[in-house]
């Protein structure tokens, strides 16, 4: 007697092969839709929102594209997140890493086939990232004594990862603002100091790197526009009615006079916290909250430039640049620790009036100005930027660098042939396909650019037979190319992270027999 | 549907609205039953032994779990059936009980009942088999003691320990690094367990996770860690030596929890209001820092003023720390709770070597790190991985081994894993089937088929010949007479599985034969089962 209902109505339950199924297929497309953004000459995707305004975005960037899909597909959502993940860890790599999981996939889908237990593919797949990490280990080029070989490591990086999106034409500009954005962090890993202000207007090339810090916020009227060896005050306090805090107060009043009274009462009590304020003996004064007129026009008198409304970030940033502390109260004027900075003044970025802060204090934080012809250009140019910067202050801390180009996959998947004719067993298999899975993304990387893949992949093959080769692929040229001439770079760690999240997804999606989907949860009628 | 008659008769009706309900009795209903649990049983089946496969599961919410856990997969299956619903509980309480052996159970309920489906084939009746089941599983229980071997270990020799924590976890996707894991939980368990008196209180350990970084990073913090930053951008990061403050109330003017109002009507009382508010932020401030705290950890929030002369008053502080990780701290620190800054003394203040902050990749992910502790019994297990379903499923896996730990500290019997008692106490209840007179006979049997099963699922999930496999352990251990013989799920080439140092705790396994004997029971006394029709 079979059982009717072992679950809710609307969820379904696959079982075996068909779950197996279902979840390579789910894997493998997402893999194949980033599979073309991948390489210096990968396409782009336009992502149009179903939101309201239908909004499009138009990237390349495999983290946002995945991001703005709504799946449904249980494997697809693995994959999706450890796409974000790799984002969140080294900014890098989104792509690759789908690419390598649906690879590796692919090819454990084969050997499935040939009646190879999911379980010894998984032991052998494990075995074979262990021994292609070592590989890269052996590999890696370590130039953190060399300060200046360092720098121009990082300038292959930050080129290399550029190369793929929308800044490859400038890239060497574009580089350069990166590396020096990152060098000034001094090592620390906080790219919130690092500014990035979007302008339409221009041309990428007109982008430039600020070493003071901007705030996209204009000066009050009737206060001056420029001061020189400013003290800046940063607080975040009420300047509009300085409400009593303590619960339940209230104002009961029984005649007109005594409103009025109490009015003059508040306005003494806003004045007095502005001659507070003043008496620290600032020339400026940023708050996060509002600043009513009344406020406003006390600093206009006392010429004190006051600035309303900056954002939350901005404040933190600011504090950090100048050094100042951020405040909400102002009793002790003597302790409070103020901001300085040699120059303000407002300046004109295209038709926007911003406040520019210059000669700050902790040479620390920067201010990307990146301007560009459309919102879509800014907005790629600002996802591929915060990709390199977030690549180059992984570097600075981990800084093993090795080539790009297909070479790391090449060195990889040769040694792990080499594990794959040692091993005994049906392991050996699932090594090889390893290394095939490995070798789809130089193929892919070839395919992309409209070149012969098949032929540059055993041309590149036979290359790396030799000792301590250094060729990879060559784009632009289309050949195999020498990619420590070419200056072609990548970062051990992005490599790694790849190498390693790849394979625990996709051993993770091997694991699966059987998939339950739960009744999606009633949503009321909203619509 | 049967109806009742009276003298002339009509209909009368006994359930309410019944035209409205389907029903199902007699030996239909316990068919019905049986295949429902049964139906369960086979879900989890793949699950179990070192080779068993995962489930993913989709939530109504469309998250994803990927997990080889009995009681999870259960839980999040969101079952309907009344029955499949027993099984689920029945996962459920082996894991408030043991936490390890969720999967086993439940096979092992299945197993029971497709045994009784067949003896109720041949018209035994159920009350008859749900005995005879009870006497079985007391003989394979006291078998079990029999069987059972005490392993020492203290303080400074924990490799026993390890070794049972590393059975739990080669089940588990984390069986690439299940050595360290294994270690970080044993010594995680034996840094909070009470020796003496043989307890452990696993709420002193936490298990955080954090997505990023690999499986190998995960560690053991003598600590807490808690996913908090400090209040304000610019207090210091790191602070040596702490003296912690641990507060309940917010930094905010007082909210009496009477209704109030406080009237102002005259400019006066308006600004000696706005004095007393000053003061009473000042006063806040005041009363920590004259306590001598060095940092403030406080469950509520902070108004901006009170932020402010914190930072102002170099006192770093903590807001929005949650009711469980503030005990923890408090645990952890020495520190009492403090409900009121006018109760806050110096004896109250917690003790820390060093608090401080870390940061994660590329985003802005920052933890409060509390290390060096005046009472270093409560630890924090920190978790990498990468991606969350790999973190949650670590979770989980080291969840099931801080249990066994647990339980071996409680009780240091172990029995041989890798299905070994399960045959062993198949052959010992067969032998004592013999005599018992009566029906029963028939039933205690049946358990002994039921016992196999898990030795054959453990065979199936590694790619062996099931019955094959089955039967020469079964002679191997019957000629050797030795109790230890196994099923070689890691083609590791022994049978004996004190070579292959597989092993569980005793009571786990007494638990599983219980619980799963119990639930069988019951299901089979279940003789009619009344539904609300579906519309």
């Amino acid at each position: 007697m079979a059982v009717e209902k072992l679950f809710k109505d609307e969820a379904t339950e696959e079982k075996g092969e068909r779950a197996r199924m279902a979840s390579f297929v789910g894997a493998m497309a997402i893999a194949d839709l980033v599979k073309t953004t991948l390489g210096p000459k990968g396409m782009d995707k336009i992502l149009q929102s179903t939101g309201r305004g239908h909004s499009v975005t138009v990237t390349n960037d495999g983290a946002t594209i995945l991001k703005s899909l709504h799946i449904d597909n249980p494997a697809a959502k693995v994959l999706v997140d450890i796409s974000k993940v790799q984002d969140d860890e080294v900014g890098d790599g989104t792509t690759s890493v789908v690419v390598l999981a649906g690879e590796l996939l692919r090819e454990a889908e084969k050997l499935v086939a040939t009646k190879i237990h999911p379980m010894t593919i998984i032991s052998g797949y494990r075995m074979a990232a262990e021994c292609a990490r070592n590989a890269l280990l052996e590999k890696v080029v370590d130039n953190k004594e060399d300060a200046e070989k360092f720098n121009s490591d990082l300038m292959k990086i930050a080129m290399t990862t550029l190369s793929s999106k929308i800044l490859s034409q400038d890239k060497e500009h574009f580089a350069k603002l990166a590396v020096d954005a990152v060098m000034r962090l001094k090592g620390s890993t906080n790219l919130e100091a690092i500014q990035i202000i979007k302008k339409p207007g221009g041309s990428l090339k007109d982008s430039f790197l600020d070493e003071g810090f901007i705030l996209d916020k204009k000066i009050g009227v009737g206060q001056p526009k420029r001061i020189e060896n400013a003290k800046i005050l940063v607080a975040n306090t009420a300047m509009d009615t300085d409400k009593v805090k303590i619960y339940g107060a209230r104002v009961r009043v029984d005649s007109m006079s005594k409103v009025a009274e109490i009015e003059g009462a508040e306005k003494e009590k806003m004045r007095e916290k502005v001659q507070k304020i003043i008496a620290h003996g600032i020339n400026c004064f940023v708050n996060r909250q509002l600043i009513y007129n009344f406020p406003e026009e006390l600093f206009a008198d006392a010429g004190v430039l006051a600035i309303e409304h900056a954002d939350f970030d901005g404040i933190e940033r600011l504090a950090l640049v100048t050094g100042g502390e951020i405040a909400s109260t102002f009793d002790n004027p003597e302790s409070v620790k103020l901001g300085h900075c040699k120059l303000i003044e407002e300046i004109m970025i295209g038709e926007d009036k911003l406040i520019h802060f210059s000669g700050v204090e902790m040479g620390q934080a920067c201010t990307i100005v990146l301007r560009g012809a459309s919102f879509h250009v800014l907005d790629e140019a600002e996802r591929s930027l915060h990709d390199a910067l977030c690549v180059l202050s992984q570097t600075v801390n981990d800084s093993r660098v090795l080539l790009g180009g297909g070479w790391p996959e090449m060195v990889m998947a040769k040694a792990v042939d080499e594990l794959a004719r040692k091993t005994p067993g049906k392991k050996s298999h699932a090594i090889d396909a390893f290394s095939k899975a490995l070798l789809a993304i130089p193929t892919t990387i070839a395919d992309n650019a409209g070149l012969d893949s098949a032929e540059l992949i055993a041309k590149l093959r036979a290359e790396h037979h030799k000792e301590g080769s250094t060729a990879g692929i060559d784009v632009i040229s289309g050949f195999v190319g020498d990619m420590a001439e070419l200056g072609i770079s990548e970062s051990f760690k992005v490599k790694q992270a790849v190498l390693l999240s790849a394979t625990e997804a996709a051993e993770m999606i091997l694991r699966v027999d059987e998939i339950v989907t739960c009744a999606p949860r009633k949503r009321e009628d909203r619509m | 549907m049967a109806l009742a008659f009276d003298e002339f008769g009509r209909p009368f009706i006994i359930i309410k609205e019944q035209e409205q309900k389907s029903r199902l009795r007699g030996l239909d209903a316990q068919k019905a039953n049986i295949s429902a649990g049964k139906s369960v049983a086979r879900i989890l089946r793949t699950s179990l032994g070192p080779k068993g496969m995962d489930k993913m599961l989709q939530s109504p919410d469309g998250e994803v779990t990927i997990t080889n856990d009995g009681a999870t997969i259960l839980e999040q299956m969101d079952v309907d059936n009344q029955i499949a619903k027993l099984m689920v509980e029945l996962s459920r309480s082996q894991d408030y009980e043991i936490g390890d052996g969720t999967t086993g159970v439940v096979v092992m309920a299945g197993a029971l009942l497709e045994q009784a489906e067949r003896l109720l084939e041949r018209g035994i009746h159920p009350i008859r088999i749900a005995e005879g089941y009870e006497m079985a599983s007391r003989i394979a229980v006291e078998h079990l003691e029999h069987i059972a071997q005490k392993f020492n270990f203290d303080a400074t020799n924990v490799e026993p320990l390890v070794q049972t924590c590393m059975t739990t976890l080669s089940s588990k996707i984390v069986n690439r690094c299940k050595r360290s894991l294994a270690e970080i939980a044993v010594k995680a368990v034996m840094a909070v367990a009470d020796l003496e008196r043989k307890d452990v209180n696993l709420d002193l350990i936490k298990v955080e996770g954090k997505v990023g970084g690999k499986l190998e990073d995960t560690e053991l913090i003598y600590g807490i860690v808690v996913d908090k930053d400090m209040s304000h951008p610019q207090m210091p990061k790191q602070i040596e030596d702490a003296k912690i403050a641990i507060l309940t109330c917010a930094f905010e003017p007082p909210k009496p929890k009477t209704k109030h109002k406080v009237d102002i009507d005259s400019v006066e009382k308006f600004q000696t209001l706005r004095k007393q508010e000053q003061k009473y932020f000042d006063d806040m401030v005041q009363k920590c820092k004259d306590v001598g705290a060095t940092l403030v950890i406080c469950q509520w929030g902070f108004d901006d003023e009170a932020n402010h002369l914190l930072m102002h008053r170099n006192l770093p502080a903590v807001r929005w720390v949650g009711g469980v990780e503030l005990e923890l701290i408090a645990i952890a620190t020495g520190g009492r709770i403090v409900p009121r800054f006018q109760e806050l003394t110096p004896e109250k203040l917690g003790k820390a070597g060093l608090v401080r902050e870390k940061s994660f990749g590329t985003t802005k992910d920052r933890m409060l790190y509390i290390e060096h502790c005046a009472n270093s019994r409560a630890v924090t297990i920190f978790i990498r991985g990468g991606n969350k379903m790999m973190i949650e499923e670590t979770k989980r896996s080291i969840h099931d081994s801080l249990c066994v730990a647990r339980n071996l500290i409680r009780n240091n019997s172990i029995v041989y894993g890798g299905g070994s008692v399960e045959i062993s106490c198949s052959i010992a209840v067969e032998a004592a089937a013999d005599k018992y007179p009566g029906v029963e006979q028939y039933a205690i049997r049946a358990f002994a088929d039921a016992l196999d099963s898990i030795p054959m699922a453990l065979a199936e999930n590694s790619g062996l010949q099931p019955i094959e496999t089955l039967s020469a352990v079964k002679s191997q251990q019957l000629k050797e007479n030795n109790p230890y013989c196994g099923i070689d799920c890691n083609d590791v080439g022994t049978n004996d599985m004190r070579e292959q140092n597989v092993f569980e705790a005793l009571i786990g396994k007494q638990q599983q034969i219980f619980l799963a004997t119990q639930v069988v029971k019951m299901i089979l006394k279940i003789d009619d089962v009344i539904s609300p029709n579906v519309y």
